[in-house]
């Protein structure tokens, strides 16, 4: 039985069993995707995002972050299987959260009578795994109630293939037989097992036989004719008692390994279940948010890796406008054909934030989910690179800029064909003749690659020496700024000018007044 | 050696009371040799060459079979060490080898198995492990036969114990009890039994068909099944010996089979006397050769050779390539660090190498390999290297360096000359003399005058020799007497080769090379003073 609703043949694997048994003891020792996921992490405030989606449950935030990391790999096709599943869980959020929550109840509940794995006689691990199981089935006869009530309620084949799954698998029949079998393996008739002589003579080969039900035992089992022989064990006899609880533990070996086993095996279907069902709650979730701030909404158009198509309308930066209280700006963008953006012009004008947007969606379209936009196409792409400067001030030292190629190092060490790479103020850390004959040459090496760049910067003979190269590849944009000086966040078509806009802004946060204002946050 | 710790060991069985119509003598000695399984004592020489580790590590494991014996005795006499290298040729042929492997694993599962017929307390665990070992051994014999059909030996000494194992295999003294054994353990192997547990009480009946419950239960839960589950199953360990509680079950299977039972008591009454005790005693003996096959294949895996040495009684002419210190290289592989090979050769008249050179450059291994090499090849094995000429020495004899001994109220160097004395008596014109840094304690020119005086005496008596010394002089003394010198890097004179090569003492050459090192040759010396 499988739940398969991120990936139509496969389960969602990112998230180890025991975080989805125990999520609030967390997660260690998690292994990054890819060698600059932190970087990305850091740079597009992810957090953000999986908070929102989160809602204060540290279990959707992992499932969030985990969807969403792994994103890139997926194909259109998984793509639009995810958007199927996700507007099913849009129009019905209250019966997803029943199924999710039978779920935790069913893990919440093992937990409460979680045992040590090792060490446990058969025994005592055969009764446990008789109690698990008991628990479990009742939780499957509420799924497979659901599944018969609200089986029209969906539409994407992630659910009705879940659904109809649980309703011819989970037969009254197959229920009943799971009772009997529960019945039976408490052996109240006692154990029966087949023998065999081993090396020394030593009974061996020990093999578990059906239990007869209610029927006397002798009369079933031996028939009349049969001899047989008996012996009681004497009440003092504490070493016997002892090696017969042994016999008996090695007669139910196998069956209690096989119970044990099936109740892991069924435990592990909740916990896939509960899971997958976690990344699309927080999908509702981070919905719910957006329409509270009238951020616009759409499923986007994924073209294939190399396709060279980037537009959108009104797109917008999520983390940006999950943390203000006003409306945010969106930006468009008509980049088809072109392998790189590069972006120039008045500080605070929002550029950093199209940069993030264009990262965000990027990663929100690959996970399958909508983005904020009112329509947005892009290639996917294999990988997801951001080289930011680090600090905002930049120095002339020289272990600054060290570091800074060296990040650029292991990004190239990392590169994969149909990356999408996002630059913001890059080899800015050195003087400015320096830093962009260097940014250019590592630039023109990667265009000559299979790679897509989003570039920020406010070096002008870097951007302008590309202006040189093959513009029609290139798309140069422009952060606005009106005559009177104020920025409208808007980012269009534009070379880049030689003067950089820092005196405004200067002037603004100094001002003439000399009274010093706090530094605006929103768009940088 | 002939302990009596237990009469199940091979080395101590009793002798044949019937001789079995082909006879076998043993197969490290030809029928020339008697008496062979005389304690012997180890030899004096083994901790100077090192030889006492070889050996440890030789035998390391098999203390079952008292092997050290057969490695302190040296056979000095070429039909009986042509008698075993054969029979080590056969053994370097691995399907060879691994039947006399399986042989001898065979062997010792029965040696455990009739000492668990001894100690087990209940009669019928005690019958199936008799049983078991008749079985076992039974198996060894068939076997061993078997693949020598596909790989047929050809030294002497396998082809006629092969000879007399066929003979054996064919009398009523094995055919018999190893026959019935099987027929009594496929009985007892058929049998099956059903057990009831209920609270305190035990049923044992026979035992009808019905299905394997642990089945019916993993059939009923399989549409969950998916990846690779956790293995909950208790490890059990195997039952060690009966308890009262299998005995009293094992008592009602016996009831249910009772025909099995009493065929079972019958055979054990009846076989006691199953082992021959000349296969028994090959068993130890071949362990000689697997010893030492299994000893030198750690060193083949390290690239290092070893060869068949041609012995000669008569020419003292010696020749060897690519030969190593076994204790070192042993040491060496377990470290993971190279192992330097060295040639050795004495033509003509040379009858005494005289080794020179810096210290730690390998000098004493030297010394050593040649020892061990006289001494492995005077035992019929192999020997390390790629070619091998050598003398058979009737004894290897040497003086190395002691602690003073203060018992003796004498000093090193008296002590020194009463040993090299002592040591002058017993050598023969035929001995191995390996003398490490003679008089190292007394002055210069009495070292050089009292190891010219010994020298000459060895010279005199034309034995071989090999010493290591400081003193150059001994290196050119006469037409006895070759030199060879531990190699030094030449630029950077404080690493060494670990090399001896057969060329004239030349301690200035090292100096030399340590002068240029710190810049105080005479040209040097020039330029640093701008003159």
């Amino acid at each position: 039985m499988n739940v398969h609703l991120l990936y139509p043949d496969r389960d969602f694997d990112r998230l180890p069993a025991a975080l989805s048994l125990t999520p609030h003891r967390g997660w260690d020792n998690r292994a990054p995707l890819w060698s600059q996921e932190d970087a990305v992490r850091q740079d597009l405030e992810l957090d953000t995002l999986f908070h929102a989606m989160a809602c204060g449950d540290r279990f959707l935030y992992y499932a969030a972050q985990e969807a969403i990391l792994s994103g890139l790999q997926n194909d259109a096709a998984t793509i639009q299987y995810r958007q199927a599943v996700l507007q099913d869980c849009l129009r019905q959020p209250a019966i997803v959260k029943s199924m999710y929550d039978i779920a935790v109840e069913v893990i919440e509940n093992k937990n409460r009578q979680w045992w040590g794995v090792t060490g446990r006689s058969p025994g005592s691990l055969l009764y446990s795994s008789v109690q698990l199981l008991t628990l479990f089935t009742d939780a499957l006869g509420k799924l497979r109630r659901i599944a018969d009530e609200h089986a029209t309620a969906f539409a994407s084949e992630g659910f009705t293939t879940l659904l109809a799954m649980l309703r011819a698998e989970l037969s009254d029949d197959y229920l009943a037989t799971i009772q009997t079998r529960l019945k039976e393996l408490k052996f109240s008739h006692g154990v029966f097992m087949s023998a065999s002589l081993g090396p020394g003579n030593q009974s061996a080969d020990f093999v578990l036989r059906q239990p007869a039900g209610r029927k006397p035992w002798l009369a079933r089992v031996f028939g009349r004719r049969s001899p047989a022989y008996s012996f009681r064990l004497d009440p003092r006899d504490e070493a016997g008692a002892r090696a017969l609880g042994e016999l008996r533990d090695r007669g139910i070996n196998l069956v209690a390994n096989a119970a044990a086993q099936s109740a892991d095996h069924i435990l592990s279907f909740f916990v896939m279940l509960r899971a997958e069902l976690a990344f699309y709650l927080g999908c509702v979730n981070l919905r719910r948010e957006l329409e509270r701030r009238a951020v616009p909404v759409c499923f986007p158009v994924p073209a294939p890796p190399g396709a060279c198509r980037h537009s959108c309308v009104g797109l917008r930066d999520v983390c940006l406008a999950l943390s203000m209280d006003q409306p945010v700006v969106g930006n468009d963008l008509a980049a088809d054909g072109k392998k790189l953006v590069v972006i120039t012009g008045a500080n605070k004008g929002g550029k950093s934030t199209f940069l993030r947007a264009v990262g965000l969606a990027q990663l929100m379209m690959q996970a399958g989910m909508f983005v904020a936009a009112e329509s947005f196409t892009a290639d996917l792409c294999r990988s997801l690179f951001t080289h930011y400067k680090r600090e905002e001030d930049t120095t002339m030292k020289s272990g600054k800029f060290d570091e800074e190629l060296k990040r650029m190092s292991d990004i190239v060490e990392a590169l994969t064909p149909d990356a999408l790479l996002l630059f913001n103020e890059s080899f800015a850390a050195t003087n400015e003749r320096e830093g962009s004959e260097i940014a250019r040459q590592i630039v023109r090496a990667l265009l000559e690659t299979r790679v897509k760049i989003f570039f920020v910067t406010h070096q002008y003979s870097f951007a302008h020496g590309l202006n040189g190269d093959k513009t029609d590849r290139i798309l140069f944009l422009r952060a606005e700024r009106q005559p009177d000086g104020t920025r409208t966040y808007k980012l269009l078509p534009g070379e880049p000018l030689e003067t950089s806009f820092g005196a405004d802004l200067y002037e603004k946060i100094f001002g003439h007044n000399a009274v010093p204002m706090s530094r605006p946050t929103a768009h940088e | 050696m002939q302990t009596a710790a237990t009469n199940v060991s091979p080395d101590s069985l009793p002798a044949a009371s019937t001789r079995p119509p082909v006879r076998f003598h043993s197969i490290l000695f030809d029928d020339s040799v008697t008496g062979m399984g005389d304690a012997v004592a180890m030899p004096e020489f083994f901790r100077d060459l090192n030889l006492d580790q070889v050996v440890d590590a030789i035998t390391a494991g098999r203390d079952e079979y008292n092997l050290k014996p057969f490695f302190y005795r040296a056979l000095s006499n070429r039909a009986l060490i042509e008698y075993r290298q054969a029979v080590m040729r056969d053994l370097d042929n691995e399907a060879l080898f691994q039947s006399v492997k399986s042989f001898s694993a065979r062997m010792r599962t029965m040696r455990t198995h009739l000492t668990a017929a001894k100690e087990r307390y209940y009669q019928y665990e005690r019958e199936a492990w008799f049983l078991e070992a008749v079985m076992v051994y039974g198996e060894a014999v068939e076997s061993l036969l078997a693949d020598w059909e596909q790989h047929p030996p050809q030294s002497r000494g396998l082809r006629e114990f092969r000879a007399y194992l066929a003979a054996q295999a064919d009398s009523p003294g094995f055919r018999e009890p190893v026959e019935q054994a099987r027929r009594v353990r496929a009985q007892l192997a058929s049998i099956r039994y059903g057990l009831l547990l209920r609270g305190d009480s035990v049923t044992v009946t026979h035992y009808d068909d019905r299905p394997d419950y642990s089945a019916v239960v993993e059939e009923t839960f399989a549409k969950f099944k998916q990846g690779a589950p956790t293995d909950y199953r208790t490890k059990f360990p195997a039952y060690s010996s009966l308890d009262h509680i299998g005995a009293q079950i094992l008592d009602r299977v016996a009831l249910l089979h009772p025909d099995v039972f009493r065929a079972l008591d019958e055979f054990c009454a009846n076989h006691q006397d199953f082992l021959d005790p000349t296969i028994a005693a090959f068993d130890r003996e071949i362990q000689f050769y697997v010893a030492w096959r299994e000893y030198a294949a750690r060193f083949s895996h390290a690239g290092l050779p070893f060869c068949y040495p041609r012995v000669s009684d008569t020419s003292k002419e010696e020749r060897c390539r690519d030969s190593f210190d076994l204790a070192l290289a042993g040491k060496l592989i377990r470290e993971g660090a190279a192992v330097v090979g060295n040639d050795f050769a004495l033509t003509g008249p040379e009858r005494i190498a005289v080794v020179t050179g810096p210290n730690q450059g390998g000098k004493t291994t030297f010394a050593r390999m040649v020892g061990q090499l006289h001494f492995l090849a005077n035992l019929g094995l192999p020997v390390p290297g790629t070619e091998a000429q050598l003398f058979l020495c009737d004894r290897i004899l040497t003086h190395f360096e002691r602690e003073e001994n203060l018992d003796h109220h004498r000093g090193k160097l008296e002590d020194d000359l009463l040993r090299v004395r002592e040591m002058l008596a017993e050598a023969t014109p035929n001995s191995l003399l390996i003398i490490n840094e003679i008089f190292s304690s007394t002055t210069l020119r009495d070292a050089v005058l009292l190891s010219r005086k010994i020298v000459e005496r060895i010279a005199a008596l034309d034995t071989l020799c090999v010493c290591v010394t400081f003193l150059d002089e001994l290196a050119a003394l006469n037409e006895k007497t070759v030199s060879f010198v531990a190699g030094v890097v030449p630029d950077q004179p404080t690493l060494r080769t670990y090399k001896i090569e057969r060329r004239p003492a030349d301690g200035l050459a090292y100096a030399h090379a340590l002068a240029e090192k710190h810049r105080l040759t005479y040209t040097q010396l020039k330029e640093r003073l701008g003159t």
